[in-house]
């Protein structure tokens, strides 16, 4: 009679312990695969991004635990197919999304990168929003457009992104770009207007 | 007597760009071939009013034009009939890449040429880098001109010989300010347009990557119906892999640590002039849905942004299916990201890179990506 209960014990020790580890793999694996994607976008162009925009871009996604998506924007000629290899943009590109990411991952924020290309920086950023999903966009305005975005790009930009979109002020920080060779530093708070 | 032979022997003079004296090395052989005793004619010659070239050309029997009417005007063409009933021993023929007019047998001067090499005729001919079907796309946006005529690489790659004219772009742009390239009036348009130093840096360079990449390409394996020991058996595996350039391999998941990886894996192959290829092998069964669907999908774009090729294998033995694409693709360099820790008894195996390594040709180099956050971390 001891003996079955021994066994018996074990056996529901032994099953217990199986659910609970399974379980816990199980909560892993949803973890690893949210099914709400949290993510915060910032679109760039050019050779830099505005140091003000990443550490916005960088504060709000280590606040809310959210993924930074850095997009760069590529034109791509009319003479050439829309999905054509771009290696001169590229060249461009992958340096700054790999400063972008080594100020992510030193302030502990999770980066996924895309290269979106576009007729033009416009058509771009319409693919992106079409083919990604986010509950944000960090932009910086500035004037003369020397971010790639015109203000008639920003006003685009309210009406059809389907997250909040974070439109930074011009400041003097907007000088201070992040670069491939640009150190680590971080940059001053900046005032942000925010607009649904 | 042509005739008797079976399949001409076809000779390209190829070159960065306009002016670098294609058509000039082409006559200049020419001659020394007729000068050897050989029967030589100009097919089609485009001397673009350079005294030079008309001068070279001296002395060359040439195969009078076919003259086309299209709409109000008349084009000359090279008259294919003529030139095969004339059937030199070997034909000079410029502009590979030309579209001939409408209503012409072939539309394209190639496959003219085709017929002549197939009648037994040698040919010679010339064509810009820019016109090869697969440069066009990079050269154009390399350079923001975009050429509408084109070859297909094919017919660079069945070439018997291809003759790189090389020249610097200081040399070049001084023939052009010289007006040894153009008529006066034309030269500032060229100098502001197309003729720029860095235009031409960039045009040179992958006119000499592109030479390179035949000569090494080029395998010769016999045609199974063919005798041993001859020419004609000889013929271009498309499919073999390269024997001396690099090709690199990176083993990626969909996920977005791989892009560091994906990055770094395409500016070695920038630097070592490699083709990129991305591989995900993917454990059997599974659909590819959700984030996972999402993040193929980012990487197939980042693939297509930079030229690589994402290849997706199904198998549950990694090494196994690595081992094979390496052969089958002729890959020179693997490239990996950091292993999670082994767990339970995955412990007692070697790490992935030497099991990488002994699954491999021997020569095939294995190279480990660090990933950031754990170096970030070390800190």
């Amino acid at each position: 009679m001891i003996d079955h209960a021994v066994v018996a014990a074990a056996l529901a020790i032994g099953l217990g312990g199986g659910y609970l580890l399974a379980r816990s793999r199980l909560r892993g694996r949803r973890a690893d695969h949210p099914d709400s994607i949290h993510q915060i976008l910032l679109p760039f162009t050019g050779t830099e991004v505005s140091r003000r925009a990443l550490d916005a871009a960088l504060r709000l996604a280590h606040a809310e635990g959210a993924t930074l998506m850095p997009a760069y924007l590529a034109r791509v000629p009319k003479s050439l197919p829309l999905e054509c290899a771009i290696p001169s943009e590229a060249g461009r590109a992958m340096p700054m999304l790999e400063a972008i990411e080594q100020r992510a991952t030193a302030q502990g924020v999770a980066v996924d990168a895309r290269v979106e290309r576009g007729r033009s920086y416009r058509h771009a950023l319409e693919r992106l929003l079409d083919r990604e999903t986010f509950d944000r966009v960090v932009v910086p305005a500035s004037t003369a457009g020397a971010t790639g975005f015109s203000g008639d790009d920003l006003v685009w930009l309210l009406r059809k992104a389907p997250a909040e979109v974070l439109i930074l002020r011009p400041g003097p920080g907007d000088r201070r770009m992040v670069g491939p060779a640009a150190n680590r530093t971080g940059g001053p708070a900046p005032r942000a207007s925010r607009r649904a | 007597m042509a005739a008797a032979r079976e399949h001409g022997h076809h000779k390209i003079f190829l070159g960065m760009a306009a002016g670098v004296g294609k058509t000039y090395r082409m006559l200049q052989e020419g001659q020394a071939e007729a000068d050897a005793g050989r029967d030589v004619a100009i097919g089609y010659l485009e001397p673009h009013e350079r005294a030079e070239t008309s001068a070279q050309a001296r002395g060359l029997e040439v195969v009078p034009r076919l003259r086309v009417a299209v709409r109000d005007v008349t084009v000359e063409e090279m008259d294919l009939q003529a030139l095969l009933v004339r059937g030199p021993e070997l034909a000079l023929v410029d502009e590979l890449a030309h579209t001939n007019a409408p209503g012409l047998l072939h539309g394209k001067r190639y496959e003219d040429i085709g017929d002549a090499l197939a009648a037994g005729i040698d040919v010679f001919s010339t064509v810009n880098v820019q016109h090869l079907e697969s440069l066009n796309d990079q050269v154009a946006e390399l350079t923001g001109v975009r050429v509408r005529e084109t070859v297909p690489d094919s017919v660079l790659a069945c070439a018997d010989e291809v003759v790189l004219i090389d020249l610097t772009p200081e040399a070049l742009i001084a023939r052009l300010r010289a007006g040894k390239v153009y008529p006066g009036e034309n030269v500032d348009a060229a100098l502001n347009n197309f003729f720029k130093i860095e235009n031409l840096a960039a045009l040179r360079e992958v006119s000499l990557r592109q030479v390179a990449e035949d000569v090494e390409s080029k395998r010769l394996v016999l045609a199974a119906e063919e005798p041993l020991g001859t020419r004609y058996g000889e013929r271009l595996a498309a499919d073999a892999p390269q024997a001396v350039g690099e090709r690199l391999l990176a083993l990626v998941r969909p996920q977005p640590s791989s892009q560091r990886l994906v990055r770094r894996a395409w500016r070695s192959a920038q630097r070592l002039g490699a083709d990129l290829d991305l591989l995900w092998v993917k454990p059997p069964g599974g659909p590819i849905e959700g984030e996972r669907e999402r993040q193929v999908t980012a990487l197939r774009q980042l693939a297509s942004v930079l030229g690589a090729t994402l290849l997706i294998e199904e198998h549950d033995d990694l090494v196994a299916t690595v081992a094979r694409v390496v052969r089958e693709r002729g890959t020179t360099y693997i490239m990996v990201g950091e292993s999670e820790p082994a767990r339970g008894l995955a412990r007692l195996r070697d790490p992935l890179p030497q099991r990488l390594m002994r699954a491999t040709p021997p020569g095939v180099d294995v190279r480990i990506v660090a990933h950031r956050g754990q170096k970030e971390a070390e800190r």
